[in-house]
């Protein structure tokens, strides 16, 4: 009997982290222990909970982590708030890698890069960041800029402020929207932020977050005079099959799962915006 | 016809009465119309068709389009005059944004009932008195109107509009005699298996295109139970054909006593299955055991199912008639 | 090329029912044609086309994916396909012959292929019928398609008194030779050829103008504020998407009986309010978006990812069966040609 591609594998949740009120981070592995498959960073993978459903979830661990996957998923819909109330131990089916993935070995290498995320869309970004940790010496200086609603909505804060503030070559911007007892950092809006910071245009911009997110720090940086073919986002919509054959996650010709999920600011251009 | 109904259009827009017309439009033969929505005298003259096969039903489209700035003018057919009526019963349309121009009837064809006698590739149709001339790939061909006509109009239940705020034409009356539950006469006669075979046979021919669902006037929910994800079923096939049963049972219960058997669920059905025969049984049932009932024919009668009364039967009724349901 | 006596051809029928499941298009008792498994007795449909399309066949409306076996935390994963028997289609028409290459394009050729549509193409024989009458709401002529000598592993030609078959493939000429049948005239078919070539010229869409719907026009063609008015009156049913032969896009759902989950596939309509609907809401909100998906689809996504070729066939079962008379051919006349 022929294996389908829509036939999944079964994996294990070993270790569940909450990271904040509405997001946890599940790490998981195949039933030998081992880790399920091998993906570039800014790759999905389709997890499932039989008689829940399937959904498409961006992988934020590292390929270099070599023992296990990391997804942070948000609390939303069905699939998501199952998730949420699992504990370790539990299987679950998973299908993968799918997607193109960021152009970490091409495009980004030797650049200086920007990070700028906003929410949970540090997800799929938290894979790009720690790859290019782990393979400092190919890529330049890299910035992240990092907002949420409050202090507590910062995924990965305790690895964001432990790991990669104190590394060197890499300069974190966390911003929160509103004052907060207990923050002295920056407050504000993300875009605003980034055109406060006022990176040097030679830089690539890998972003990630709500659609409004992305939007104004589309603009400004447009102001601040950055080409869209340096800057690079991720997106997510419907998806059934993950292999480009469902028909539901397209944006004009072009299917996320298969096409994208990740494309330059300069190729959305040529695409209805349907998303 | 079609010229006094298309300078009534024209008027209405141009007197200020209203600031947009639901009629049909012609499509690439004669007997393919959309029907669609006219704002100016150009668009009325060049478009606006109507003919032995304005079949369609513009009842519903009244409830998104009532609530739009301005008035709209609607063209009924009788037929479609009761659901009309029936939905303003619902308050599902709003009155004061509609003016309705009641039109006579006497009956709608449909290219299907043409094809199934032989008669293909039609490229036009003209009407000439009680025939029909078709031009086909094939040649001239006649027909008389009264053999292309809608299963619904052969037996027409009424020729009156019951809700309008004018006329074009004569207004007609209701047909006692219209034999339309000859069928379901038929299949009560059948033995509880004969009749669970004809409807397995029937509906497991169902693609669940919803078409039915989504042209009848009855079927207004905002959400349908069946676009539920979260109910489990989906307006799509399921793993059993249990469910294409299930959904069209469920939605004659749901319309039992507000479906004014206009018919667009059977018209519509790609695969042919004959849905009104499952709604005018419910009519002949509560009919049967509640009385005479026309569901849209008036503004006042409450729908049977949705009051109460204490000579209402009892459930028990169904034992009563030794299980003949 | 063979012959077969039209008064042998459910001899020979039935001859080859007996080594594989043969279809043939039958009437359904309700005006309507469709394939039907043959058994004797049966007889060919009058009908030019049936219902639903062939895709059926290799793509059919529900299948079953995998089962699993939930107990506690531990979940087992059954592989529950059943083995295809070999199968022969008889009587599919030029439209739907064609219909087959443009699901291979999305089901075999673009990696992965969907081993379930690739098993039933591998173990499936089309033989194609030339259609003797088009219908007015034919146009598979607007996409290069000759009604008078479709594809398939074999070509039959009904004429008055016998089929002629022409084998395409080693498969079908296998089939062919295994039949033992009269050799006939390569010219056989050729008079019939001619005279369903001098209705197809007379088709009203047969030469519908596809100018403009292509690649370079693509954002044109969606910002187009005609669409809106185009799509007014869809009652947003399925019924153009499930007796269209080229519409590919699936659901994949589940189905708890208390004991197991079955997951399965089912087709699936863009035109559907939940087609796109995530928890946070969709992409396409209104029916004008869905509409418009659909068409942009066949007319723009698709050539625009295939080398040009549409994704449509013209077997007209849109025209004839939508509720409302909306259908492609009033979106190609009204964005395309001269209209552009």
């Amino acid at each position: 009997m022929m294996h389908d591609p829509l036939f999944p594998v079964l994996g294990v949740v070993t270790d569940i982290r909450t990271d904040t009120p509405d997001v946890k981070t599940f790490r998981v592995v195949g039933v030998d222990g081992k880790k399920p498959f091998i993906h570039i960073p800014g790759q999905c993978a389709m997890l499932s909970i039989p008689g829940v459903g399937e959904a498409l979830f961006s992988i934020t661990s590292s390929p270099t982590n070599e023992d296990y996957m990391e997804f942070s998923i948000k609390k939303c819909g069905c699939v998501t708030t199952w998730l949420h109330a699992m504990e370790p131990g539990q299987q679950i089916t998973i299908r993968g890698p799918y997607g193109n993935g960021f152009p970490v070995d091409t495009d980004f290498a030797g650049k200086d890069l920007v990070f700028v995320a906003g929410g949970i869309g540090l997800a799929p970004l938290r894979s790009v960041i720690n790859y290019v940790r782990h393979y400092r010496s190919r890529y330049g200086s890299v910035d992240i800029v990092y907002g949420a609603r409050s202090k507590d909505d910062l995924v990965d804060y305790a690895e964001i402020i432990e790991e990669w503030s104190k590394e060197e070559g890499i300069n974190v911007h966390l911003t929160i929207d509103n004052p907060q007892e207990g923050w002295d950092g920056h407050v504000g809006f993300v875009p605003n932020y980034v055109k406060e910071l006022g990176f040097d245009t030679s830089k690539t911009v890998v972003m990630c977050g709500p659609p409004i997110m992305i939007k104004f720090t589309l603009a400004g940086l447009l102001e601040l005079g950055f080409d869209k073919t340096q800057v690079y986002t991720t997106f997510e919509l419907k998806m059934k099959c993950a292999l480009g054959k469902c028909g539901r996650c397209n944006i004009g010709d072009k299917y996320v799962c298969k096409d994208g999920p990740v494309f330059r600011l300069d190729q959305m251009d040529q695409l209805p915006d349907e998303y | 016809m079609r010229e006094m109904i298309k300078a009534k259009a024209i008027e209405l827009l141009e007197n200020g009465t209203v600031n947009r017309v639901l009629g049909w439009k012609a499509g690439e033969f004669f007997y393919d119309l959309t029907p669609g929505i006219f704002t100016s005298r150009e668009e009325i003259e060049e478009t606006f068709e109507y003919s032995v096969f304005s079949a369609a039903n513009l009842s519903k489209y009244l409830i998104a389009e009532s609530r739009k700035e301005g008035k709209i003018a609607v063209f009924l057919k009788p037929c479609d005059s009761y659901s009309f009526q029936q939905l303003l019963k619902e308050h599902r349309i709003w009155r004061d944004r509609v003016y309705v121009v009641g039109i006579a009837c006497d009956g709608m064809c449909s290219m299907d009932v043409i094809r199934d006698k032989g008669i293909t590739g039609v490229t036009a149709v003209e009407e000439d008195g009680e025939n029909l001339k078709l031009t086909t790939l094939y040649g001239d061909k006649t027909i008389a109107k009264a053999d292309a006509l809608l299963e619904r109009c052969v037996h027409c239940k009424s020729r009156k509009v019951v809700v309008f705020d004018e006329m074009i034409g004569e207004n007609g009356e209701e047909i006692p005699d219209s034999h339309r539950f000859d069928m379901v006469e038929k299949l009560e006669a059948m033995t509880p298996e004969e009749r669970f075979a004809f409807w397995r046979g029937e509906l497991s021919r169902c693609i669940r295109c919803n078409a039915c669902r989504n042209v009848c006037p009855a079927c207004s929910c905002e959400k349908c139970v069946f676009d539920n994800d979260k109910s489990g079923i989906a307006q799509k096939a399921a793993a059993s054909d249990f469910e294409e049963n299930n959904f069209h049972i469920i939605r004659a219960f749901h319309v039992a006593s507000r479906c004014t058997d206009c018919g667009e669920c059977s018209r519509v059905c790609p695969q042919n299955i004959p849905l009104h025969l499952l709604n005018r049984k419910f009519i002949r049932d509560i009919n049967e055991l509640y009385g005479e009932y026309q569901a849209g024919s008036d503004m006042d009668t409450k729908p049977p199912l949705m009051n109460f009364t204490t000579d209402d039967c009892e459930p028990s009724v169904v034992y009563e008639r030794g299980g003949k349901v | 090329m063979k012959k077969v006596f039209a008064a042998d051809i459910y001899k020979v029928f039935a001859k080859v029912s007996q080594k594989s499941k043969l279809y043939i298009p039958a009437d359904d008792g309700v005006s309507q044609a469709r394939f039907l498994p043959y058994m004797e007795g049966m007889t060919l449909t009058e009908k030019l086309n049936t219902g639903r399309s062939a895709k059926d066949l290799f793509f059919p409306q529900v299948e079953n994916l995998l089962k699993f076996k939930v107990s506690g935390k531990q979940i087992e994963i059954v592989d529950q396909r059943d083995e295809v028997e070999s199968f022969v289609i008889f009587g599919v028409r030029a439209c739907d012959c064609r219909s087959f290459d443009i699901l291979d394009n999305v089901f075999l050729y673009d990696e992965p292929a969907d081993t379930f549509y690739k098993t039933r193409r591998a173990n499936g024989l089309v033989i194609t019928l030339a259609c003797n009458a088009p219908e007015e709401t034919c146009f598979c002529t607007a996409f290069g398609i000759d009604p008078a000598d479709p594809a398939g592993d074999i070509t039959a030609w009904k004429m008055a008194d016998a089929f002629y078959f022409r084998g395409n493939t080693d498969k079908g000429n296998a089939l062919l030779a295994e039949l033992e049948l009269v050799e006939a005239d390569e010219e056989a078919a050729h008079q019939q050829q001619e005279a369903i070539r001098a209705i197809a010229e007379k088709l009203p869409f047969g030469k519908l103008d596809l100018t403009g719907f292509d690649k370079e026009h693509l954002m044109e063609k969606f910002k187009d504020p005609r669409w809106a008015e185009l799509s007014e009156s869809c009652l947003g049913c399925g019924t153009c998407t499930f007796v269209c032969p080229t519409c590919q896009c699936y659901d994949i759902r589940e189905f708890n009986n208390g004991k197991e989950i079955q997951r399965f596939r089912c087709w699936d309509s863009c035109m559907y309010s939940d087609f796109t609907m995530m928890a946070h809401g969709t992409n396409r909100p209104t029916q004008k978006e869905r509409f418009r998906q659909r068409f942009m689809h066949k007319l723009v996504y698709y050539p625009s990812n295939y080398g040009g070729v549409y994704g449509c066939v013209g077997c007209g079962r849109c025209l004839q069966k939508c509720p409302v008379h909306t259908n492609i051919v009033k979106v190609a006349k009204t964005l395309g040609g001269e209209n552009k």
